[in-house]
């Protein structure tokens, strides 16, 4: 296997609480190797500690223990090094707003000790290829959400980094805007073989973009693997129940959980989801048990497993349930 | 003067380091300096892409010089003013207030970057931290010298008239960049520490305040209660409206600029460090 171009060990880290709050563990032992090449999806809602990670692996912030190497380089006693071999795209927009497209990408250029005509021979072909190129004489400002987001990352990728960090590079956009940025990361992991880290709170993204996966919770890594691999440890089907009346006194429950071959059943309002061993041989006996006590029933599918079946298995809740619990009271 | 990264020994060759050259105390002072380069050329772009904001600030300078000094015409018949012309008196006071008072707002700039994701962008990237704040902090000399020049047009035509020659204006000049640079620096560096708009506004409201009267921008100190005259001998504003004064009158007397020239720049150095300073607690809270 290739050496690594990332390696987080044993991550924690505390934020002090605010006024009359206990403070805040963000990372509690966070732990994960990328190999070179690799696009890495930390996915995990918010406040999981997603930021804190790429943070303290870009430079930004400091781990109160553990290490973490970029591209070779340690991100405390190399910092020089890890900020020349990285790209970040913070989870803000991060252009200045008074500058044009292009007086951004070159400054960033320049920075990274681009000459002159180099900085603005990538500028162009940058700009180009994100579909920028009348834009880039503009001010930032007037940019659409989309067109700022593609020069985000534009400017993570001046210097054509070996290391690229992506913070929620789709959070508030429309879906067309994120349908154009996920082809553009494809093709930065497919064609230009770098290594990507990406934090996203989309289940689809995650499925879609991650050649590899760590699904973060409560600061700590609770899975690791291909997306394929991970869906592909949960046995069997998903097969999800949706009634005419919420199962509000548990009988529907117990009456599924009666039958031979199903397990982990959730109750989500209206909707009642169970793991079978196969969804063929399933779906007749539940429908034939749901029929016997005359239950109404709107709907019943079965499906493959998902990334929210393999979220719910790691971390006992959906992924929804999760994001709206920790959203309160966590600020990334 | 800017991060651990200067301080600390020079880390061995690593295979695989990009295409960048072993940083060396050489490289890193040019990388200073072209850094600083680039920096302030984003700044002056920002500044002069907006130039009603500098003509904005003239306003009060202007009031100050016009109604203040009309209205406070007569101190100067107080026996033992230093003066004979208030306007002439007042004129370098402004000219320092004004450079204190744009200074203050520095600050705002970083706070836009860092409510944006620009500072943490640029805080990820081989960028010196010396030059992030030397940058912006040369920007806003360009704007205080040409306010200061303005500020004098304004007091000239007012009737303020000056014997010390070309020497006085450009002491003054350099007074009120040195004012600019250290309020402007301090301003900063509450920016980094305080991450907050309205926090940053407030605590230099409540600063600029005692800067401007516990001094001789105004009034001449003789004048005022004692304990007023002691604390102006410890304001920087006060030192430049001196170094200034002195300067610019028809005998001046040097050692005395050249002394609190030389607080004023002590003072600015120290506090342009101690603002760069400011980064790293920034970004231990990040």
């Amino acid at each position: 296997m290739a050496k690594p171009a990332l390696e987080a060990i044993e991550l924690v880290k505390t934020y002090r609480g605010a006024r009359k709050k206990p403070p805040l563990r963000a990372l509690d032992g966070l732990t994960f190797h990328v190999p070179e090449g690799v696009v890495l999806g930390l996915l995990g809602p918010n406040g999981a500690g997603k930021s804190t990670t790429v943070k303290i692996l870009t430079t930004l912030s400091r781990a109160d223990s553990g290490t973490a190497r970029v591209a070779g380089h340690d991100v405390i006693r190399d910092q020089d090094e890890v900020r020349r071999a990285i790209g970040y795209v913070p989870q803000k927009p991060s252009a200045d707003p008074m500058a044009t497209g292009i007086e951004n990408l070159l400054l960033s250029g320049r920075i990274y000790g681009l000459s002159r005509s180099d900085a603005i021979r990538r500028a162009t072909e940058l700009l180009q290829r994100f579909g920028l190129e009348e834009a880039g004489g503009r001010q930032v400002r007037t940019y659409s959400g989309g067109m700022q987001r593609k020069l985000d990352v534009a400017l993570g990728l001046v210097h054509r980094p070996r290391v690229l960090f992506l913070d929620e590079p789709t959070t508030g956009l429309d879906p067309e805007a994120r349908a154009d940025l996920w082809i553009e990361v494809e093709r930065l992991a497919g064609e230009e073989g770098m290594t990507v880290l990406l934090t996203t709170h989309y289940l689809e993204e995650a499925d879609r973009l991650a050649g590899q996966l760590a699904i973060v919770d409560h600061g700590k890594v609770v899975a690791e693997g291909t997306p394929e691999a991970l869906k592909a440890e949960l046995r069997g089907d998903s097969v999800s129940i949706e009634l005419v009346d919420a199962d509000t006194d548990g009988t529907v429950r117990t009456l599924l959980a009666r039958l031979p071959g199903i397990g982990e059943i959730v109750v989500d309002g209206n909707t009642l989801r169970a793991r079978v061993d196969s969804g063929a041989t399933a779906v007749p006996a539940v429908l034939g048990a749901l029929e016997e006590k005359a239950v109404p029933v709107t709907a019943v599918t079965v499906s493959r497993p998902s990334l929210d079946d393999v979220y719910l298995r790691y971390t006992g809740r959906s992924f929804r349930a999760a994001e709206s619990a920790d959203t309160e009271g966590m600020a990334a | 003067m800017s991060t651990s990264i200067d301080s600390s020994p020079t880390p061995p060759p690593r295979s695989g380091t990009a295409t960048r050259t072993t940083p060396s105390r050489v490289v890193k002072r040019k990388g200073m300096l072209a850094h600083t380069g680039l920096i302030v050329g984003r700044w002056l772009r920002a500044q002069y892409r907006s130039p009603a904001l500098i003509a904005f600030t003239l306003v009060q300078p202007a009031i100050w010089l016009l109604l203040f000094g009309q209205l406070f015409k007569g101190v100067v018949n107080l026996p033992g003013f230093s003066d004979s012309s208030y306007i002439a008196f007042l004129t370098p006071g402004i000219v320092m207030m004004t450079a204190l008072m744009t200074s203050g707002w520095n600050g705002t700039t970083f706070i836009a970057d860092m409510e944006r994701g620009v500072m943490d962008r640029m805080l990820a990237s081989p960028v010196r931290r010396g030059a992030l704040m030397a940058g912006q902090l040369i920007s806003n000399a360009t704007t205080t010298i040409l306010q200061t020049i303005l500020v004098f047009a304004i007091g000239i035509a007012a009737g303020a008239r000056y014997d010390g020659g070309v020497a006085g204006y450009l002491v003054t000049i350099g007074a009120s960049v040195l004012v600019g640079t250290a309020f402007g620096s301090l301003s900063n560096a509450v920016a980094l520490l305080t991450r907050q708009q309205e926090a940053l506004i407030a605590i230099f409201q409540f600063v600029s305040l005692p800067l401007t009267f516990l001094s001789s921008i105004m009034m001449d100190p003789k004048l005022a209660p004692h304990w007023v005259e002691v604390v102006a001998r410890y304001n920087p504003v006060d030192w430049a409206a001196v170094a200034a004064r002195q300067a610019l009158s028809a005998d001046p007397d040097w050692a005395s600029v050249g002394r609190h020239s030389s607080y004023l720049l002590a003072f600015t150095l120290l506090v342009g460090y101690l603002s760069t300073r400011a980064f790293r607690t920034y970004q231990r809270s990040v």
